[in-house]
């Protein structure tokens, strides 16, 4: 115990003053640092905050239903979740991706690659991992809540399209947003974002897209939802009802089934398009959800090309139906005169040349007229007067009777086709038209090409009396267009005759569809696809240089209210391949008309009649949801109105 | 060597400036955590605040000259127990600080500061040169620097370096020539590289998001980067009690004990951190001058020992909530949540109020 330190009285005071200004300065500079902190930077801190604990999840609008014309469902969504990664805390999602990969079935390096894809997007926006969960996703994400804080469920509606491609290319599908469509839209869009990108979903897609809705929520620091905050609906898309009758469209389908093709029916008085296929078609559900880079590669080499709308994107030689233009350009131009006859002994020679009529090898047609020519399809006859008429004449009725111009079908993507003339030759080659060549226009081979959407439409107007309404598919459309061609009543007259004797005369080219108590009339074609000689040098036996099989069919006989247009790829003889079909939908369109008129409504479905028995709807409507395997079978009514006896 | 010591002779200011930092401390440990899973913290903190409260008066009782007499002993105890807690102790968060005594575990190294500022105000006590030899600097050194590497090898990074503002300042005052301290700095600089070397991973990385905070945060850069925003949401006026949404829904990590200053930024906001650094001000002062009147050269060091040990708590704590130091295990004296730590402080206070108590004494 040292004395001496008990009694030390030296206090170092300056040193100790020294020591109070210190702790003085050191408080001032904390201080400094909450000022900065909470009065300059307030602001900053306050929307960090904020963002901290309210999430903003979007409520995904439902998409507009699509329906055909007597109000039956052909479009639907179904509700299902995504699957959301926040990506705020970037260290957490880096050590939780493997778990989250392993207990949602899905690559850890895709994962890592969406990521990576998306680092330049601001961090607190969620971006879509898994777009389709399933129970046992739900189930992980739940119980992980705490663990991994990382995973939210977006409840989004999903397209459902009648199964098997039914309408593929009518309804077109809906997809992700690309990033031109992003760009392009002002803002409108966000990525993952879902709107049309084909056909129909995508014309119509600004009536059919709704408007989101957001739900904003305070979340706590493991993200779970503890209270609500604001919530703003989402508006529905709007709902459009197409020109389609199911019926219709439903035998189209089948008939065309496991073939390479196209089928369009329209009204032509009014425009309205009854039925729309093209075959091979990809089924659309498949595509709404994520398409594959594979599957869509796969889709694209396709050489059947089930991407092709054929009905309006398929431009082929039309064949004999070609004839029907001829036919109107004599008659109007009077070159040669109504009255000019030719003979055929199955072939016709020009310039040295041997050019074969179809029934070369069997005897000749004999003396041909216009009408019989149309009736028997002579090809000489046709060779004839398309050499006096010259391309230009040709050219000028087969672009006033609609072919070389788009229909303008309210689809995305129509093709024009080609109608060949003086100026087309010496514009695209430069050089002049050879004589020849008109040869095999006039049969309608050579350059020019249509698609089955002018076909209908061409035949249609003319018969309508060179009245040409425009194609559509939205019921009730406002603004249709409505062209009017000058043409003579004599010359309608006189084709539509021809017409009605390919189908109904002995010896008509068709004379194997003619329908009872229907004035059924049409023009088959058959298109070549490949000269004849190389046919039987190469293409011995070969399916794909078979010719292309045309028919185009209508009823009645002057100012038609139905014009079906097939065309059946490789299908060979242009009646005897697509005539049947032409003739199936003819007569169905009639049946259910005579249906409709003893108060009955439809041919084949099973639905119940709103007059029948009560408790017969009572038990439709305990039905669970239509699944889409039954969808074909047993579509559900969705009625405007209640159908009225016509 | 009778003391008669009247109740006038308490530290009455101490006492209620130490008592307004309790109070603000236990308010806000409540209102932090009443809405979650702990709540009733505020009910323990309370019940350590009153054993405290008791401790310190009785430690103020007892002369310090007798417990200085006792240094040695005490010195040897302290290492004892940090080398037992090393062999034997109980790892928790992944460190071994904590020895089970009475059904609560403790700190050890918590004792261990109490008995190095004893220790060193012994030593230095007994310097008789106005001016500190090296070879007494040294000898300090030595004497602080074992218990330093047995606190390190816990790992407990934050109580190893409070250790050193107890040595400098005391060597401050005990005449360290400047000369001494410039190639002190400098030794330290250049050691630098050698004790980043010897850093745990965690520990690094603290350091490396606190020098670069943009970088995207992880682990403890989250921690301050929350932090922040929970301190600068506050804004002037504060939330409001209860209503400091970013500690509420447990933003900001152990919002009760290491972070409760930011917890408090976030609900009384400026004006409340104004009032809270202001009473610690005051203590720190306060201490200050109670040393300035101590009796002797022993009471003054020992006064500023405790003075050094909480005004580097404060500040480095402070400094942390935002973002102006890395984030160290270091709480705040008398506000965070934590037994062994309020005990301290409360051991330590009692002896600055045994050294005024014997001011007048002879």
């Amino acid at each position: 115990m040292s004395y001496w330190f008990r009694n030390d009285n030296r206090l170092p005071q300056e040193r100790l003053a020294a020591a109070s200004y210190v702790i003085v300065g050191m408080i001032t500079l904390l201080l400094l640092g909450f000022w900065k902190l909470q009065v300059i930077d307030s602001d900053k801190y306050g929307v960090m905050a904020e963002r901290n604990r309210v999430r903003s999840i979007p409520i995904i609008a439902p998409r507009g239903r699509m329906l055909d014309r007597d109000g039956r469902v052909l479009v639907d969504n179904y509700p299902s979740f995504s699957v959301l990664l926040l990506r705020d805390d970037m260290a957490a999602v880096e050590k939780n991706l493997p778990a989250i990969a392993d207990g949602l079935g899905l690559s850890l390096d895709d994962l890592k690659e969406q990521l990576s894809n998306t680092g330049a997007l601001p961090k607190f926006q969620p971006i879509v991992i898994k777009p389709e969960a399933t129970q046992g996703d739900v189930a992980f994400i739940e119980s992980h809540r705490a663990d991994i804080p990382l995973l939210e469920m977006l409840m989004v509606h999903r397209r459902r399209y009648l199964p098997g491609g039914f309408m593929a290319h009518a309804s077109g599908y809906v997809g992700e947003v690309s990033e031109q469509q992003i760009e392009a839209s002002n803002g409108k869009y966000r990525p993952g974002d879902v709107a049309g990108k084909s056909g129909l979903e995508r014309q119509y897609n600004d009536l059919l897209v709704g408007t989101d809705g957001m739900r904003r929520v305070i979340v706590n620091s493991i993200g779970k939802e503890v209270g609500r905050l604001t919530q703003q609906e989402a508006i529905p898309g709007k709902q459009i009802q197409l020109t389609i009758d199911y019926d219709l469209q439903q035998i189209a389908e089948e008939a065309l089934a496991g073939k390479k093709g196209a089928v369009v029916a329209l009204d032509p008085s009014s425009g309205e398009v009854l039925a729309f296929v093209s075959r091979p078609a990809p089924d659309p559900n498949d595509f709404a959800i994520r398409v594959s880079k594979e599957e869509w590669q796969r889709l694209n080499s396709d050489a059947d090309r089930p991407l092709l709308n054929r009905v309006t994107q398929a431009q082929l030689a039309p064949g004999s139906v070609f004839k029907i233009v001829m036919a109107t350009a004599m008659l109007e131009e009077k070159v040669p005169p109504e009255s000019y006859t030719s003979f055929c002994p199955g072939y016709a020679t020009f310039y040295g040349r041997q050019f074969k009529c179809w029934v070369y090898g069997k005897a000749g047609h004999g003396v041909m007229d216009v009408h019989n020519a149309i009736v028997h399809s002579c090809d000489v006859f046709f060779y004839n007067i398309g050499m006096r008429m010259g391309i230009d004449r040709i050219s000028k009725y087969a672009k006033m009777l609609g072919f070389g111009a788009k229909t303008g079908i309210d689809l995305p993507s129509e093709e024009s086709g080609l109608v060949p003339s003086e100026e087309w030759v010496q514009r695209v080659f430069h050089r002049k038209w050879y004589p020849g060549e008109t040869i095999s226009v006039s049969i309608g081979q050579g350059a020019v090409i249509v698609t089955p959407m002018q076909v209908a439409y061409m035949i249609g107007g003319l018969a309508s009396g060179g009245d040409f309404k425009q194609p559509h598919l939205l019921k009730d459309a406002q603004n249709v267009g409505d062209r009017r061609i000058s043409i003579s009543d004599s010359t309608v007259e006189k084709v539509t005759q021809g017409m009605y004797g390919v189908v109904n005369e002995g010896g008509g080219t068709a004379a194997a569809i003619k329908l009872q108590g229907i004035e059924f009339c049409g023009k088959s074609g058959t298109a070549q696809v490949i000269g004849e000689n190389a046919k039987t040098r190469f293409g011995k036996g070969e399916k794909k240089f078979n010719n292309n099989a045309w028919f185009v069919g209508y009823a009645p006989r002057r100012d038609p209210e139905i014009v079906v247009a097939v065309l059946v790829e490789e299908g060979g003889h242009g009646a005897s391949a697509s005539g049947p079909i032409v003739r199936d939908i003819i007569k169905a369109y009639y049946d259910k008309k005579a249906k409709k008129g003893q108060g009955q409504t439809t041919v084949e479905l099973k639905r119940y009649d709103l007059d029948a028995a009560p408790k017969a709807q009572i038990v439709e409507r305990a039905k669970p949801t239509v699944k889409p395997e039954q969808a074909a079978a047993a579509v559900e009514p969705v009625s405007a109105k209640k159908p009225q006896p016509e | 060597m009778n003391e008669t010591t009247g109740t006038r002779d308490y530290d009455w200011w101490l006492l209620a400036i130490i008592a307004a930092i309790c109070a603000l401390g236990v308010v806000e440990i409540y209102s932090a955590t009443h809405g979650s899973v702990l709540v009733g913290m505020h009910s323990k903190q309370i019940r350590w605040l009153v054993i405290g409260f008791a401790l310190m008066f009785v430690l103020s009782r007892i002369d310090y000259h007798l417990i200085m007499d006792q240094a040695p002993v005490l010195y040897i105890i302290g290492i004892s127990a940090l080398v037992a807690v090393l062999l034997v102790g109980h790892t928790r968060f992944g460190a071994k600080r904590w020895i089970p005594i009475l059904g609560e575990f403790l700190q050890v190294s918590e004792l261990v500061k109490l008995i190095i500022i004893i220790v060193l105000a012994r030593f230095f006590a007994e310097v008789r040169t106005d001016e500190l030899s090296l070879q007494d600097l040294i000898k300090a050194g030595l004497l602080v620097g074992i218990p330093l590497v047995l606190i390190l090898k816990q790992p407990d990074l934050g109580t190893a370096l409070v250790l050193m503002p107890m040595l400098i300042v005391g060597a401050f005052l005990a005449g360290l020539q400047w000369k001494h301290a410039a190639v002190i700095i400098l030794i330290g600089v250049l050691m630098l590289p050698v004790g980043w070397h010897f850093l745990k991973p965690y520990q690094k990385e603290r350091v490396t998001s606190f020098l670069h905070p943009e970088e995207d945060a992880k682990g403890s850069g989250y921690q301050v980067l929350q932090s922040k925003i929970a301190v600068g949401s506050g804004g002037f006026w504060g939330k409001g009690f209860g209503n400091g949404s970013q500690n509420q829904l447990g933003y900001i990590p152990v919002r009760y004990s290491d972070f409760i200053m930011a917890a408090l930024a976030e609900e009384q906001g400026f004006k409340g951190v104004l009032v809270a650094l202001g009473l610690y001000m005051a203590l720190l002062l306060r201490l200050v001058q109670n040393a300035q009147r101590a009796k002797d050269r022993a009471g003054m060091f020992l006064v500023m020992g405790v003075t050094a040990a909480l005004g580097f708590h404060v500040l480095v704590n402070v400094a942390m909530v935002i973002g102006a130091m890395p984030v160290t295990g270091i709480p705040l004296p008398l506000m965070s949540y934590g037994g062994s730590a309020t005990l301290f402080v409360f051991l330590a206070i009692g002896l600055v109020m045994n050294v005024r108590l014997r001011r007048f004494v002879n």
